[in-house]
């Protein structure tokens, strides 16, 4: 079993004992790595109903079988895994960088933190050595200072380290945790999870050979990525990069603005790629082991944020940008900067600051309550100060810092028809409201609104199918991508990556088999990323997750897309999305309650988790409690 | 015995990093673990990635420096320099690890192999039939292996077609 480490790390904080214990091989197969791994250790070493901020809510590190090999884009990944205090469900959050890739040269497959120190630590791993140091001089820092001031007090440059900035120590539920400076494990809230155990950072040197099962063989798939990731498969990520979607969804009348009001933004033109990378883009970088470089880092040239250097990615940018009606580029830079800064989820945050713009509008908050601060959409100065408040939960920030939903909930009246989420998890850049394939995934996602568990606005963006219809089939292809995604992050292989995997679950088959000597057919990787969505879908069950989860925000089942042309008037009715609840529930051999069955659990070799659903199948017409 | 040949330091040829293509991958540091030790590890590469800042990257190896200083640094006589192809040979029984001829190099070019406690150096892949394994596996063709007077010429290159290009400006005219 090469290419896995074969070790787990255990760490209390509370009672500062550390401990490592082999990794399972049966678990390693079962679950591959990463986030699948993860979720199974999370789910085996946490107790049902326990609040994310508890201690006894663990937070687990995963990297993958292929971190710390050459495979390009599969060196350097890590995962978190944790309930997440958006979701109180399921939460993960994948980063890449050079991280993992040091994490595995450590020795480790996975770290699991349990308890709560009595103050603020960080953990350093120095190969064999681990060792829980006082942080106290790091509380209140930023990601970017801690990291700097880890290295420079372990006097090693090479060190990488994963942190938390105030966000996380504030407890705000959208915090991240970062590394690498610009890389960020962003969705779900993961950052206040390491912030509720006062746990500041991870540093980690590692030192040991990282071994691969077939050299030779390795070699020579790494050569065939290495020239498809110079191709037409990775071209978007090569030249404009992922702000390229700015022009591509405007088009489609599918770009969220201003909180999901319009579905197209005026000032595109001047926020997309072509626009970025002619004047801000200076440098295009890679993670460890990538052969494709992605990352484009940008600086503004002139004006209040000059200098101001940031990673961008579509994302964050729609976000910040067209999410909160801003156009000036300089000022959404420096949001997606800040927001790295303080280490909050670059999307979450626009989310928030939209969500505020909008009630704000609507008369819900009003300048008193936001200390004369005039939020209206397109006041990009505003939005600059918001990140600030919210990251710092000042004044009334401090309620926004509860994340969209929560905060709806505090304020009341109709509030929540206003806060763009799913499961708790502010929505990603793509009007779903037009998207029907896309719609479905995003419902169903196990850690809320989100475009990278299932992909499926690729069929209807490349126009497979009408997106504006939904019907029996989509729940086919969003089942279908889950589970390669589920693979892919699962390996660790980086997303963008996927387009050059041209025979999929072979392609990622050989390369597992190469790295780890672990035969394993395609078809059981298909399998393994099928185990993982199940996984997910058990663990929120767990949780008291119900089919009246798997919904959509307020906007998109009753506000008809607006803007003149292709998309007008298209939304998702609940006639809609049953339909499409049902479709996805039956390829995947769940319940119409969406749980999965017994005989679906002992096909994919889950029979030890029937437990958790024995009683909910074998009274399926139960109607599940009213609240 | 024939006579060693004078050293032609013109035709040695290293290994270049050119900071402008170099994305801090360091796939370069991957291959050269594999070749020389079977392994993926950053410390037993002789070639080393260094980003100081998301637009500061470059990679490392031995520049050839001649006469040099790594080999006068040396109190055990254990290196010594190819006068063919400038490469620092070493002497494993006598290296012991002591490492003045890391202090000595200005450019981070040695390392301590981590078990065996000898320095190690690019050796240009000398046993390999196509040279510097580094520079063919680079993605983004950062990597070259080239005579100092070649690296000389392609600055000049460089730079003349930026003064062109400044002048062409000048002057108004659209290149």
């Amino acid at each position: 079993m090469l290419g896995y480490a074969g070790r787990i790390l255990h760490v209390d904080l509370s009672s500062g004992k550390i401990w490592t214990e082999p990794l399972n091989e049966e678990l390693a197969k079962k679950y591959i790595g990463g986030i699948g791994l993860g979720m199974r250790l999370l789910l085996d070493h946490s107790k049902p109903g326990v609040d994310p901020f508890d201690p006894e809510n663990p937070l687990v590190l995963a990297t993958g079988p292929l971190s710390g090999s050459m495979v390009p884009t599969g060196g350097n990944g890590h995962a978190f895994v944790s309930k997440s205090p958006q979701t109180f469900a399921m939460g993960e959050a994948k980063s890449h960088g050079h991280f993992g890739t040091a994490m595995k040269r450590a020795g480790y497959d996975a770290i699991i933190f349990y308890g709560k120190s009595e103050k603020p630590v960080y953990l350093w791993v120095d190969d064999d050595a681990v060792q829980i140091m006082d942080a106290k001089h790091l509380w209140g820092k930023s990601t970017f200072e801690t990291e700097d001031a880890i290295r420079n007090e372990l006097k090693d440059y090479y060190i990488r380290v994963a942190s938390i900035g105030p966000a996380g120590e504030k407890l705000v539920r959208i915090a991240c945790i970062m590394n690498d400076r610009t890389r960020a494990a962003g969705r779900c809230g993961m950052g206040a999870v390491m912030g509720s155990k006062n746990l500041k950072a991870i540093a980690i040197r590692g030192s040991k050979d990282v071994k691969v099962a077939n050299q030779e063989r390795l070699l020579e798939l790494v050569k065939i990525q290495h020239e498809r990731m110079k191709g037409p498969a990775a071209r978007k990520y090569r030249t404009l990069g992922t702000p390229e979607n700015v022009l591509v969804l405007q088009k489609l009348g599918a770009m969220p603005t201003n909180n999901f009001t319009r579905a197209t933004f005026d000032g595109a033109d001047k926020i997309s790629g072509e626009y970025l990378n002619e004047r801000f883009v200076a440098k295009i970088i890679g993670c460890s082991s990538c052969a494709m470089r992605c990352e484009h880092i940008a600086v503004v040239p002139e004006g209040p944020y000059k200098g101001t250097t940031t990673r961008i990615e579509y994302e964050p940018l729609w976000a910040i940008g067209p999410n909160c009606g801003v156009g000036n580029l300089d000022a959404i830079l420096k949001g997606m900067d800040l927001s790295n800064y303080y280490g909050v989820d670059a999307i979450s945050i626009g989310g928030i600051v939209g969500f505020a713009m909008d009630l704000y509008e609507h008369g819900l908050i009003g300048k008193e309550e936001l200390g004369g601060l005039e939020l209206n959409f397109g006041n990009h100065e505003a939005m600059i100060e918001m990140i600030k408040r919210i990251s710092l939960r000042e004044g009334f920030a401090d309620v926004l810092a509860e994340g969209v939903k929560l905060a709806a909930e505090k304020i009341g009246k109709d509030a929540p028809n206003y806060a763009v989420h799913i499961k708790g998890v502010e929505m990603t850049g793509y009007d779903i409201r037009g998207l029907k394939t896309a719609a479905l995934g995003y419902a169903v996602s196990f850690r809320g609104a989100d475009h990278n568990r299932h992909g499926a606005y690729g069929p209807d963006v490349g126009g497979k199918v009408n997106r504006f219809k939904a019907e029996k089939g989509r729940g086919k292809l969003v089942r279908e991508t889950e589970d390669l995604y589920a693979i892919i992050d699962s390996l660790i292989v980086c997303k963008f990556s996927r387009g050059t995997y041209f025979e999929g679950y072979k392609d990622l088959a050989a390369l597992y088999n190469a790295v780890t000597g672990i035969e394993m057919t395609p078809e059981e990787l298909q399998k393994a990323g099928e185990r993982i969505n199940n996984l997910g879908r058990l663990f929120n069950i767990r949780e008291g997750l119900t089919r009246k989860d798997d919904t959509m925000p307020w906007k998109v089942m009753n506000v008809p897309i607006p803007d003149e042309g292709v998309a007008k008037g298209s939304f998702v009715s609940q006639e809609d999305l049953d339909l499409l609840l049902d479709d996805y529930y039956e390829v995947r051999g769940w319940t119409k309650d969406g749980v999965p069955t017994v005989e679906k659990l002992s096909e994919i070799g889950m029979e030890d988790l029937v437990y958790l659903v024995k009683e909910k199948t074998e009274k399926p017409k139960r109607k599940p409690k009213e609240e | 015995m024939a006579a060693v040949p004078k050293a032609e330091t013109a035709k040695w040829k290293m290994v270049s990093c050119d900071p402008d293509k170099c994305t801090g991958c360091a796939t370069c540091e991957y291959i050269c673990s594999l070749t020389k030790d079977n392994a993926f590890s950053a410390q037993k590469s002789r070639i080393r990635t260094m980003r100081l800042h998301p637009l500061i990257n470059i990679s490392i190896a031995c520049r050839l420096c001649t006469p040099a200083p790594c080999v006068t640094a040396c109190p055990r006589e254990a290196l010594t320099q190819s006068e063919q192809t400038g490469v620092i040979m070493i002497d494993d029984d006598k290296c012991d690890g002591c490492s003045w001829c890391i202090e000595a190099c200005d450019y981070g070019a040695i390392t301590l192999h981590p078990e065996l406690k000898k320095v190690r150096i690019c050796d240009l892949c000398e046993k390999e039939k196509d040279g510097p394994r580094c520079v063919k596996w680079c993605p983004e063709e950062a990597l070259d292996f080239v005579t100092k007077d070649i690296l000389s010429q392609k600055a000049r290159i460089a730079v003349t077609k930026k003064l062109f290009k400044e002048s062409m400006e000048a002057a108004g005219i659209k290149a």
